[in-house]
């Protein structure tokens, strides 16, 4: 029987139309996945499902009855489970205490008996969760697990997970497969939405890829390359051409970016503390660094930007000690940045592309020597980020919110390329971007290294990291591993390291018994 | 079937530009009905009473140029506030500010009123000013040092300086031959702003306010401290990230609004007024919040603005001469359309939409 049908959605809104006669079958069981780029239509549909968006048309078949689901409450009971990229828990309150706002007062009545029923559900499924933690005292990966026991305790026949995958390791990613695998065996039907396609090959039983809004294919993606879903979510006009070519022997280059003996104290319970970091990014290299989020990557790409200042001699651009310095110093040093949080500190939300040009650009001639904005320079500035770097957009006075993450991330790595620096930190530079993007912005990176930039990357992505590095190390728990040539450096052996083992070497990876589900086989195959 | 209201509030998908406009407007509709009602309720033909209160006042030169003279402080008042607004820094003390720059500039015009000379208004006004810079550094450095909630140190810092003042003209300003009478002596005349004519009361000072207007206004939209203002008020982490210095743009527009405040404050009792007494201030600071707000933090719009505030003012002298209303009711007419102006901006970012058409909408595929 099928758990969910969906026949001939529409949802128009002005300008553009998110979802064009949209079907869409998953059955009671099935692992289904929705695969599209940003701004195909995905999001919307989740959450015509979950009853948040009014369809303006098409009709919803549930469990074989026609149904019209007017809000998240009505689709709740039905069965309906979602569980969003951004987690809507309240920090300060404790795991059992934001589970019991969600769930009708009836079954949130006795604490004692929720706390037991949050374990039993949480072993049960291989996910341990403490229902006494306060929310901020627990990783990422554990918050998703807040999220799913949530929905878990619902009795859910239809479990949607927006992107889970984004925020987890790969250990945590096994962990949370099995357990996708194991609901879906006890007839819990599974929506996965994501656009990283060699997890979707691993999981999922079915496909359903959209573009601009309309399904553009269905397959199974056991039995369908990985290019031919890639066609289908990018459509023929972009180029898929992933072939990153390596930096060349580096060993006559200079050390641009040089940081030695790094330390920092946690301010609070929030931050994390780093040990003894020291790392050097040569000019023409890009080094990598993996980590699970939280791990002290925010902590040292501030010490970096100069957000936080350190010893003046912890810091070395082009040997010249910037430790001590603040970011508009750094930057007139050749620093550029790409910063995690797009809107909200990379670009200014309501700000238009023009004036989010001068945001970080303003030491590149785009002011006078008294303080006035030279406006013809800002807006050519802006022009030229936008056509080198072939950012959709209306124009120079759109507002950076307005722009799609693939989109802004482009502007904002085009306006710190254009600023010709000579170290380049990016972190996770392709988060949440479309596969087009990607590519686009994995090229810009390799070109600015090949004219001689040091580039380091964080990221949590290891894929990219392998795809565009030249060396590669991790982060864990605030200490940095060693670093070596990507090619001397296997997928277990960055596992060990991002796990905080840095003594272990390749021989030792028999012990390795929580990689095999998870890790994509093109990752694999390049590493190994 | 369920009980299903009329209208529900949805969020609309980005903030309407129409609206932003309109909502002064349909606050200022709003409140002249609501100030009909009222005047209805206290027996007055609210036609009558509405006409006395906005249109009489300016029948003649003689009231616009009264206009001009309440205009003044508070365009002054606000162009300063405005570039605290826009860094989202909420300072309640222009009226403190204000009242000090009245208090310090006044003092120096009583301590010269012997000296005879052109150099004696110039340094009022610039020592007044200075006084409210003062006043506005005292909120900064608490911001800056302590992280103080500047809406609390301000306010608080209204109420010091209101007792200062107070403080000041019933003891040692107090004029020994003003039969006790808690105001200071009148300023000579090398202490007074000159007139524009003989014949009113408007004196240079609203050229003061003009200059601000345009000095502001380019700060605003060509510099680029201008720029980090706005940017550390829309979002401070993209202005740490940038490098803009926080602390430094804090310093600067709390001290710029102070300045102007002052400036204010001591051409009021260098022009219309001519001596220190209790009441230096008929809350021009605090009027100036509902100038910039209503002005939607536009230079032009903020000038319209402190016409409409100004003419409550002299709206509430014209009902109190007139119609024996009180003349409080400028604070209630002030108060309403600050209070319809939120109301309305309000629909700014969200929409009423009604529940019928959701439902047809809904069943009708």
């Amino acid at each position: 029987m099928n758990r969910i049908e969906l026949h001939n959605i529409s949802k128009r809104y002005p300008g553009c139309i998110a979802n064009n006669a949209i079907n869409l079958v998953v059955a009671a069981g099935e692992i289904h996945a929705l695969l599209g780029e940003n701004g195909a239509g995905k999001s919307t549909l989740m959450k015509i499902i979950y009853g948040v968006i009014k369809p303006d048309s098409g009709r919803i078949v549930w469990d074989g009855k026609p149904v019209s689901i007017k809000g998240a409450a009505q689709a709740r009971d039905l069965g309906i489970g979602m569980v969003f990229q951004h987690f809507s828990l309240f920090e300060t309150l404790s795991v059992a205490e934001n589970i019991a706002l969600s769930l009708p007062p009836k079954s949130a009545s006795s604490m004692d008996a929720l706390k037991s029923r949050i374990v039993s559900v949480s072993e049960r499924y291989g996910m341990h969760l403490d229902p006494d933690r306060f929310v901020h005292t627990l990783s990422v990966g554990e918050q998703q697990r807040v999220e799913i026991v949530r929905c878990l305790l619902q009795d859910v026949k239809l479990l949607i997970l927006d992107e889970p995958t984004s925020v987890l390791t790969p250990q945590e990613v096994t962990v949370l497969f099995r357990m996708l695998a194991q609901l879906a065996g006890e007839g819990c039907s599974i929506l996965f939405i994501s656009h990283k396609l060699d997890e979707v090959r691993s999981l999922c039983d079915t496909a359903t890829i959209l573009r601009n809004g309309e399904v553009s294919g269905d397959c199974i993606p056991k039995e369908t390359s990985t290019a031919d879903i890639a066609r289908l979510m990018v459509g023929d006009e972009t180029p898929l051409n992933e072939n990153y070519v390596k930096a060349v022997s580096l060993a006559s280059h200079a050390t641009r970016l040089n940081v030695n003996n790094l330390n920092y104290r946690a301010v609070d319970a929030f931050s994390c503390s780093l040990r003894n970091i020291s790392f050097e990014v040569k000019a023409g290299e890009i080094l990598g660094i993996a980590g699970v989020a939280g791990n002290g990557q925010e902590e040292l790409l501030n010490l970096i930007s100069g957000e936080q200042t350190s010893s003046e001699n912890s810091i070395l651009f082009d040997q010249r000690p910037v430790g001590h310095t603040g970011p508009a110093e750094r930057r007139r040093q050749g620093l550029g940045f790409v910063p995690e949080e797009r809107l909200g500190r990379g670009a200014v939300p309501n700000m238009s592309l023009r004036d989010n040009a001068l945001l970080t650009a303003y030491q590149s001639g785009l002011l006078s020597a008294r303080g006035w904005i030279q406006r013809n320079r800002v807006a050519s500035y802006a022009r030229e980020v936008i056509e080198r770097f072939n950012v959709k957009t209306s124009g120079i006075d759109a507002a950076a919110k307005s722009l799609s993450g693939g989109n802004l991330q482009k502007f904002i790595l085009g306006r710190e390329i254009l600023q010709n620096p000579s170290i380049l930190v990016c972190s996770h530079p392709t988060w949440g971007v479309d596969i087009g993007a990607a590519i686009l912005i994995r090229h810009a990176l390799v070109a600015l290294r090949d004219q001689g930039a040091a580039i380091l990357v964080v990221s949590e992505d290891i894929d990219e990291l392998y795809a565009i590095s030249d060396r590669i190390g991790a982060i864990c728990d605030g200490r940095l591993s060693p670093t070596a040539s990507v090619s001397e450096v296997s997928i277990g052996q960055l596992g060990q390291w991002m796990a905080g083992d840095f003594e272990s070497q390749l021989s030792r990876l028999d012990n390795r018994h929580d990689f095999e589900l998870a890790q994509p086989d093109s990752v694999s195959e390049r590493a190994l | 079937m369920s009980w299903v209201p009329l209208f529900r509030i949805e969020k609309r998908a980005s903030d309407s530009g129409v609206m932003s406009v309109l909502s002064p407007l349909l606050a200022i509709v709003l409140t002249l009905t609501t100030g009909a009602a009222v005047f209805a309720s206290l027996g007055h033909a609210p036609g009558d009473a509405l006409h006395t209160f906005f249109i009489l006042p300016l029948s003649d030169v003689y009231g616009w140029t009264e206009l001009g003279v309440k205009v003044g402080p508070l365009l002054l008042c606000a162009m300063g506030l405005v570039l605290c607004f826009k860094a989202k820094i909420w300072n309640i003390g222009a009226e403190g500010q204000f009242i000090v720059g009245a208090l310090g500039g006044g003092y120096l015009a009583l301590s010269l009123s012997a000296v005879e000379s052109a150099w004696v208004l110039p340094a009022v006004l610039c020592f007044g000013s200075a006084c409210g810079l003062a006043w506005a550094a005292l909120a900064a450095f608490l911001k800056t040092r302590f992280s103080a909630n500047e809406i609390l140190t301000t306010i608080m810092l209204n109420y010091i300086a209101l007792n200062l003042l107070f403080f000041a003209v019933h003891g040692p300003l107090k004029d020994p031959d003003g039969y006790s009478f808690p105001e200071s002596a009148l300023f000579s005349d090398f202490a007074m702003l000159p007139l524009l004519s003989d014949d009113y009361r408007l004196n240079i000072s609203v050229f003061f306010a003009l200059a601000a207007v345009a000095v502001v206004w380019t700060l605003m939209s060509r510099t680029f401290i201008g720029f980090q203002i706005a940017v550390l008020g829309e979002d401070t982490s993209a202005a740490r990230f940038a490098g803009f210095k926080e602390k430094r743009l804090v310093w600067f527009s709390l001290l710029v609004c102070g300045a102007l405040a002052g400036l204010a404050g001591v051409s009021e009792v260098s022009g219309p007024i001519g001596q220190l007494n209790p009441y230096v201030s008929p809350g021009y600071g605090y009027t100036a919040i509902i100038v910039v707000f209503l002005g939607r933090m536009h230079p032009l719009g903020i000038v319209g603005a402190s016409m409409l505030l100004a003419l409550t003012y002299m709206g509430g002298e014209m009902v109190q001469m007139d119609l024996s209303l009180p003349k409080s009711i400028t604070g209630l007419f002030q108060g309403m359309l600050l209070f319809y102006l939120l109301a309305c901006d309000f629909l700014i970012g969200y929409r009423f939409v009604g529940s019928r058409g959701h439902l047809r909408e809904s069943h009708g595929s």
